[in-house]
């Protein structure tokens, strides 16, 4: 059994009745849709085939998308709350660890049900009750205390930016990272693991938006952070707090529009959840992904590839953004255009096969990792099909739950972001060169 | 933008100036040519981005020399010094002109040219009191986190410090910060609550899981901030005591102007209610209520309002206006006699601005900050449409239009506007008369 201080440890506190009441206030809330559902169900299993968890994991019933709700919420409403700690302990094991909410099953349910929304309905109930995996609830906590996931300093932040900045007139006399640029046409606001652990990325961005000549800013504030584990771990207080900041930001800045980094769910906690717990039918602030950015640069000539990638290449479509947006097609499209030898996936598009980082998965830490590949083995023997060496994973969750897996599985490939291929790819011009 | 206050014996509002000293402000000369931008872009390798005075008087901005120095050019004469970097150019508004510099790898901030003594590992977020006396930031020093004002450090330090508040007077500064390290994931040191204010360098007893958006009152007496208390247990703290009353969730606090009394926007259930002292004060509820704001007079609140999911209105004591909005509504601003209130509104990614409800019937593609004369009738915005700026003036777009624009401030009297822009590459400053512009 996995050691998690966050579960071990917080299952301790409980009590009966606070666990009853919990779970019972947080059904209450949940009204039409959740009886819908949970009414609705047949049991006819046919969501299993979707769950790279099940398939994984030789078909064992537990870890169907019907079995994950069986064992966690259809228990808690018949026995109406009144489970004890094991219980809640494991429950907490199953909808945080074996399912990465990427919807998949949904497309398989002849009723279109929604089990990832029923499996974060138990995360609420359980974050609720302070059991989140120690590495997922630190994370929130560093949203909460910092508005980003990796406690990032606010000094650090700028610090990096500027920082960056210089590297990239090392490549580009030109470039630059405008700091809290206010009536710029874009805010570019990235996660945390950027700045701490990828900054060249940022360096790469301010050469991509140098030589398509965009007018752009990142915020000197707090604000540029628009992952969203929160989201996850079930606390949507903190959740909606990091989005408020994020477009309060942006309406600050008055910029036209903000393009998000290669994550998937950042783009969903920005695109979606967000907005709608702060009474956002949209977001305030036209919001749109990296894959769809590339694609408007590429497609305007604003950004022209002259140098293909040679090795072969596959790519992993972002449930959040793929499932989420449809932007499967914008994605192959810069795919095929900055690389000689794609390597397409199958099952590709929306019926993809989620990377099992996501959902905060790969949040819950190095005590799950083991289990976490273990749990999407589809995942490694699709990509070795391909016989690619590289693996481009526009979501920075894909981009480590990947390398994980590769490493896992020993399949000899690397990940690598449509950032890090196109900036050897696109045309520098001459006259822009340091 | 129009900061009044009520005579408490005559009980008659006191329009004080939107700006400090704008009473000396040159309200005659209608036009000066200051600075050529063109000339300077050719001059120096790099020109950031520029930033005018309160009266219009200066346009600053950052630029690289030839040398590869950061300085600040200022109507065109740079600064003496030149930095290693130089960014951040503030004016405050009083009127003096504030960077932050790196020289010799410390960091600092320079007023007018002049850096301060005090030298920092990293120093950012400058900020200033409403009457642009006091000048505060945020510090870092052997990796420990402070607050420096007015070129004075405090002495006491933290682990972590995310924001900075002004009283109005200047004579407090507050600021979030960490006294507790913790150790890496260390979720249960982290509930313990490790986050706590500093006003004027001494720390509050008491330390809270998370605090947020400290306020002064008008008088600098008196701090309220968010504080989280359990997992999703919000409330107030007042001068370092909670209220007994908890939330779901709150938004920013705001003092009265009289009494002290504290308004926040609260979660209870699904709704959000608007709540005075840890009771509730409006009887309505919506899906969404924040930046609430107190009209001149002291009598009436006007607050951002979703009334139902996905519309967007503002609401005034209560009562949401008719017209509601599907993108988003902004700050209100009541007009100085507190009878009118005007918002930013956006519909199908459209820009204007609704006064007391409606809406101006033309929209753009950016719209800022509404501002009223100083009799009330009239509502001004800087405005932009197909890249150009120019002025609103009570809806109707001024037929002249700019290359960059600040913000438009009405003359004491309201006969006239300041109009801070840039035409032809060369930034001018304009005094036009009222009449000119409807
Ligand atoms: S991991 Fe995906 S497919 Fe499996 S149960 Fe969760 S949402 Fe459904
Ligand atoms: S496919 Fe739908 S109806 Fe069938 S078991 Fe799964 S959730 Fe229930
Ligand atoms: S990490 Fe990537 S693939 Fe996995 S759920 Fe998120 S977006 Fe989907």
């Amino acid at each position: 059994m996995v050691k998690d201080p966050g579960l071990d440890e917080t299952i301790k506190k409980l009590t009966p009745q606070q666990i009853e009441k919990t779970i019972n206030q947080v059904l209450k809330g949940e009204g039409a849709r959740m009886k819908a559902y949970l009414t609705t169900c047949v049991h006819c299993g046919l969501c299993s085939e979707a769950c790279h968890t099940f398939l994984s994991r030789d078909r064992d019933p537990n870890f169907s998308p019907v079995g994950k709700v069986k064992n966690t919420l259809w228990e808690m409403v018949k026995r109406k709350g009144k489970v004890d700690a094991e219980f809640i302990k494991n429950a907490a094991r199953i909808v945080y660890t074996e399912c990465g909410v990427c919807r998949r099953c949904s497309m398989y349910c002849p009723f279109g049900i929604d089990i990832a929304y029923m499996l974060l309905v138990v995360r609420r109930m359980l974050n609720l009750l302070n059991v989140v995996p120690a590495y997922l609830q630190d994370t929130t906590n560093s949203h909460a205390a910092t508005m980003n996931q990796m406690w990032v300093q606010q000094d650090e932040w700028i610090d990096t930016l500027q920082w960056q900045e210089e590297e990239a007139q090392m490549e580009m006399a030109k470039a630059r990272i405008p700091l809290d640029k206010e009536g710029a046409e874009v805010m570019y606001s990235v996660i945390a693991p950027e700045p701490k652990i990828l900054a060249q990325l940022l360096s790469y961005m301010s050469q991509i938006m140098t030589v398509a000549g965009v007018d752009w800013t990142m915020p000197a504030t707090d604000g540029w952070d628009n992952s969203n584990m929160a989201m996850y771990s079930g606390d949507f207080e903190t959740m909606a707090r990091v989005e408020r900041l994020h477009y309060d930001t942006a309406l600050r800045l008055k910029v036209k529009k903000i393009v998000m980094g290669e994550c998937g769910h950042a783009f969903r906690g920005g695109a979606y959840d967000g907005p709608k717990w702060l009474s956002w039918r949209f977001p305030p602030v036209p919001l749109i992904h990296a894959i769809e950015w590339y694609y408007e640069l590429l497609t305007t000539g604003r950004i022209k590839i002259i140098k293909k990638f040679k090795e072969p290449v596959t790519v992993q479509d972002p449930c959040n953004t793929v499932r989420g947006k449809g932007l499967h097609h914008q994605l192959r499209y810069i795919m095929n255009e900055m690389c000689e030898d794609f390597r397409d996936v199958d099952p590709r598009f929306e019926h993809n096969y989620c990377c099992m980082a996501g959902g905060g998965t790969i949040n819950c830490g190095p005590p799950w990792t083991k289990s976490r590949a273990v749990s999407n083995r589809v995942k490694a023997e699709q990509l070795k099909a391909t016989g690619a060496k590289y693996v481009v994973t526009p979501c920075h969750n894909c981009h480590s739950g990947i390398e994980q897996i590769i490493s896992f599985y020993k399949l000899g490939m690397h990940t690598k972001f449509i950032a890090d291929i196109l900036i050897e790819s696109i045309e520098k011009p001459q006259h822009l060169l340091a | 933008m129009n900061a009044s206050s009520v005579n408490a014996k005559t009980a008659e509002p006191v329009v004080k100036p939107a700006v400090p000293g704008m009473d000396s402000w040159d309200w005659e000369t209608s036009e000066k040519a200051i600075a050529d931008l063109v000339e300077m872009r050719e001059r120096f390798p790099e020109v950031h981005e520029f930033s005018v005075s309160p009266d219009g008087e200066r346009i600053a901005v950052p630029v690289k020399t030839e040398d590869g120095q950061y300085t600040i050019c200022v109507n065109g004469e740079p600064w003496e010094q030149a930095f290693e970097k130089a960014w951040y150019i503030r004016f405050s508004p009083d009127g003096r002109l504030t960077a932050l510099v790196r020289a010799d790898d410390a960091w600092t901030v320079a007023v007018e040219g002049e850096p301060w003594e005090e030298r920092f590992e990293y120093i950012w977020n400058t900020i200033f009191s409403a009457d642009g006396g006091t000048i505060a930031a945020q510090t870092k020093r052997d990796m420990q986190y402070s607050v420096v004002v007015n070129g004075a450090s405090w002495t006491n330090s933290y682990v972590s410090c995310r924001g900075i508040a002004v009283s109005p007077g200047g004579e407090k500064v507050a600021a979030i910060v960490q006294p507790v390290p913790l150790k890496e994931a260390d979720i249960f040191g982290f509930m313990d609550g490790t986050w706590t204010i500093a006003v004027n360098d001494k720390q509050w007893d008491r330390n809270f899981i998370n605090v947020y958006e400290p306020a002064f009152n008008s008088d600098g007496r008196h701090l309220a901030a968010e504080v989280r208390l359990g997992t999703c247990e919000y409330t107030i703290v007042k001068d370092g005591r909670p209220w007994q009353q908890t939330f779901g969730c709150i938004w920013e606090p705001l003092f009265r102007p009289e009494g002290g009394s504290v308004l926040v926007p609260a979660r209870v259930g699904k709704s959000w209610v608007l709540v005075e002292d840890g009771h509730r004060l409006w009887s309505g509820e919506y899906d969404q209520l924040w930046r609430q704001k107190i009209s001149p007079d002291g009598s009436r609140i006007a607050a951002v309002a979703a009334p139902i999911f996905g519309k967007w209105t503002i609401a005034v004591d209560d009562v949401a206006w008719e017209k509601t909005y599907s993108d988003c509504v902004l700050e209100p601003f009541f007009s100085p006699d507190s009878k009118r209130v005007a918002a930013i509104v956006k519909e199908d990614n459209r820009w204007t601005i609704a006064v007391n409800g409606e809406p101006w019937t033309e929209t753009f593609e950016m719209v800022w900050n509404p501002a009223f004369s100083p009799d009330s009738k009239i509502v001004i915005a800087k405005v932009e449409r197909g890249g150009r700026f120019s002025i609103a003036i009570n809806g109707r777009l001024w037929r002249k239009n700019f290359q960059m624009l600040w913000e438009p401030v009405f003359s004491p009297d309201g006969g006239k506007i300041l109009v801070r822009g840039v035409e032809d590459g060369k930034y001018i400053r304009r005094i036009v008369e009222i009449v000119e512009l409807l």
